[in-house]
């Protein structure tokens, strides 16, 4: 496919794909989570994301532990999808409007907690540079580039799916699941629909917001704008993995999303070495969607 | 056990096309008493099922539940200890999940949900000596999307479903309707074998009045939203299905306009 690159533009390539895959890898997680498991494109994800890296920027440049800073945007996540949640069950108004009206106030929590529309974290330590210092310490001698920020990345992509995974094998995270599939049904067996949307919808946005939060750091800026598309991005990703791997178990589910999210990237690296602008990103990203959501349709069409 | 007062429920209040559904039903329903519900189409049979469970907030009366006043509870919390399945294998199933994900749902009934694994090997094997009792060979299919199996195999799943966690009060609307005469009276048999074997209290809506008289210990007919008879013991045994007829009349004066009650073995 990229044949006419020579060598070290497809190392570059490969390991710019890889770090973007993974970094977005959560998002897709979290997208995962409302978009599958839930059934609703839950706009949350255009404020949680953005609010992830607005809550670890401003916390980085007050000083703050990189590791803590990235847990408490994860959490800062978790309490905008619980709101969320609760104008969804509470106020009884449409899912995907509760998502909006959450991302709109977002916007306005960023800007307070960033107090500016864009903050630089080139001069502070991040969460990658607390890994190179702990390698260092066990007597590896690393530091901050590509391989170790993607190896990290990984890792922690592994542990967040497996954590994932396991959750809905459990009695409430069956629960959870049962919710978005059946609500009729999982209420006559006794469960609080209410509390498992919160719980889902908290899991989910907690996932976005730690990439939101990763990519700031990776990336070195935390800005207003982006969270711009990330659901779209998040949809596409798992639709792509899902038309891939299918949709059979939890365990596909979350592979699909990570694969899709990687196969997203590598799609958007492709389009800008064959001479697409990055102006033309949203264009090529509403192409894929597009295309991701009428494979089974044109499969049908193939078939006969 | 279960005490209804005076439940009323109206329904498109407000509009020209008022249709009272319940018109102050009172029932008192013992432990142990198996009620088949019988009556004509809009005659409030399942509206009273749901006003039971809560899938229907009434208007007037009151529902109560082992001593306890239940009418305000939401439907989650009164479904601790009623079990319910419907026509619609859809409302008492999960079509995405697989069996023994359904059944670890239900297993939990009433109790808190937590971080314990649903489904363990020791769960199989339990799900498993469950579903061969019931003979449907759904003890080999654990890990079968519910969507892939059959109405009366699926109804069966559901019969289980709501009866795998001892509930207190078990209601049945019109389960074996959507289902073929064969299926049907495999499920019938089956719930007869479960109500009978965990002494279930049971409130059983049908169409079917030779079904109502076949099955249970106590028969109630309603008309227009009210009991028009309420039958049990020596009343009861000896009934035919044209006696059930001849009170319709009696009780109802109105033309008992559909075939669908009389017939169907």
């Amino acid at each position: 496919m990229v044949g006419w690159l020579g060598a070290p533009q497809v190392l570059s390539l490969v390991t710019n794909m890889l770090e973007q895959g993974f970094l977005f890898g959560f998002l897709g997680l979290g997208v995962l989570i409302t978009f599958r498991f839930f059934r609703f494109p839950d706009l949350t994800a255009e404020g949680s994301y953005p609010l992830g890296g607005s809550v670890v920027a401003a916390l980085l440049v007050a000083g703050a532990n990189p590791v803590l800073a990235t847990g408490v945007a994860v959490l800062a996540g978790a309490a905008a999808g619980a709101v969320t949640a609760l104008i969804h069950t509470k106020l009884r108004i449409n899912n995907i409007i509760a998502g909006i009206i959450v991302m709109t106030a977002i916007y306005t929590v960023n800007l307070r907690v960033m107090g500016r529309a864009n903050t630089s974290l080139l001069e502070t330590r991040s969460v990658f540079d607390v890994v190179a210092d702990g390698l260092h310490a066990v007597g590896l001698s690393v530091r901050v580039s590509a391989p170790t920020v993607i190896a990290s990345l990984f890792g922690l992509l592994v542990v967040v799916s497996l954590l994932l995974v396991v959750f809905f094998r459990t009695d409430l995270g069956l629960a959870v699941r049962a919710t978005g599939e059946n609500e009729v049904m999982i209420r006559a067996l006794g469960v609080d629909t209410d509390r498992t949307k919160l719980l889902g919808l908290a899991i989910s946005n907690a996932v976005i917001a730690l990439s939101g939060a990763l990519v700031a750091q990776d990336h070195g800026f935390a800005d207003i704008g982006m969270g711009i598309g990330v659901l779209v991005t998040g949809a596409a990703a798992v639709l792509i993995g899902e038309a891939l791997f299918g949709d059979r178990s939890v365990t596909r589910w979350v592979i699909a999303a990570l694969v899709g999210v990687v196969i997203y990237r590598l799609l958007v690296a492709v389009a800008l070495r064959i001479g697409l602008a990055p102006t033309d990103l949203r264009l090529i990203t509403a192409a894929l969607l597009l295309l991701a959501l009428s494979v089974p349709q044109l499969r049908r069409g193939v078939q006969g | 056990m279960l005490r209804l007062s005076g439940l009323v429920k109206r329904f498109g209040v407000g509009t020209p096309a008022v249709v009272t559904a319940l018109d102050g039903i009172s029932l008192d329903v013992r432990a142990g008493d198996f009620v088949t519900l019988i009556g004509s189409n809009g005659a409030g049979k399942s509206t009273l099922l749901k006003a039971v469970l809560g899938l229907v907030a009434i208007d007037q009366g009151r529902v109560e539940l082992e001593g306890r006043d239940v009418t305000r509870e939401p439907v989650y919390r009164r479904a601790r200890v009623i079990g319910r399945i419907a026509q619609d294998p859809g409302e008492s199933t999960c079509a995405a999940m697989t069996v023994e994900e359904n059944l670890a749902l239900a297993a939990r009934r009433g109790r808190p949900r937590g971080l314990t694994i649903a489904v363990t090997v020791a769960h199989r094997a339990g799900f498993r000596a469950r579903l061969a009792e019931i003979g449907l060979g759904l003890e080999s299919r654990l890990g079968a999307r519910v969507a892939t199996l059959s109405g009366g195999q699926r109804q069966a799943l559901g019969l289980l479903m709501a009866t795998l966690a001892h509930p207190r009060l078990l209601l049945l609307d019109e389960h074996t309707a959507s289902l073929d005469p064969k299926a049907a009276e495999q499920v019938m048999t089956l719930t007869g074998t479960l109500v009978a074997r965990e002494r279930l209290t049971t409130l059983m809506v049908t169409h079917n009045m030779a079904q109502a008289l076949r099955w249970g210990s106590r028969l109630v007919m309603l008309h227009g939203g009210r009991i028009i008879l309420d039958v049990d013991g020596e009343a009861r045994r000896g009934l035919q299905v044209r006696d059930l007829v001849r009170k319709f009349y009696e009780a109802s004066g109105t033309e008992l306009a559909e075939d669908r009650l009389l017939l169907a073995p």
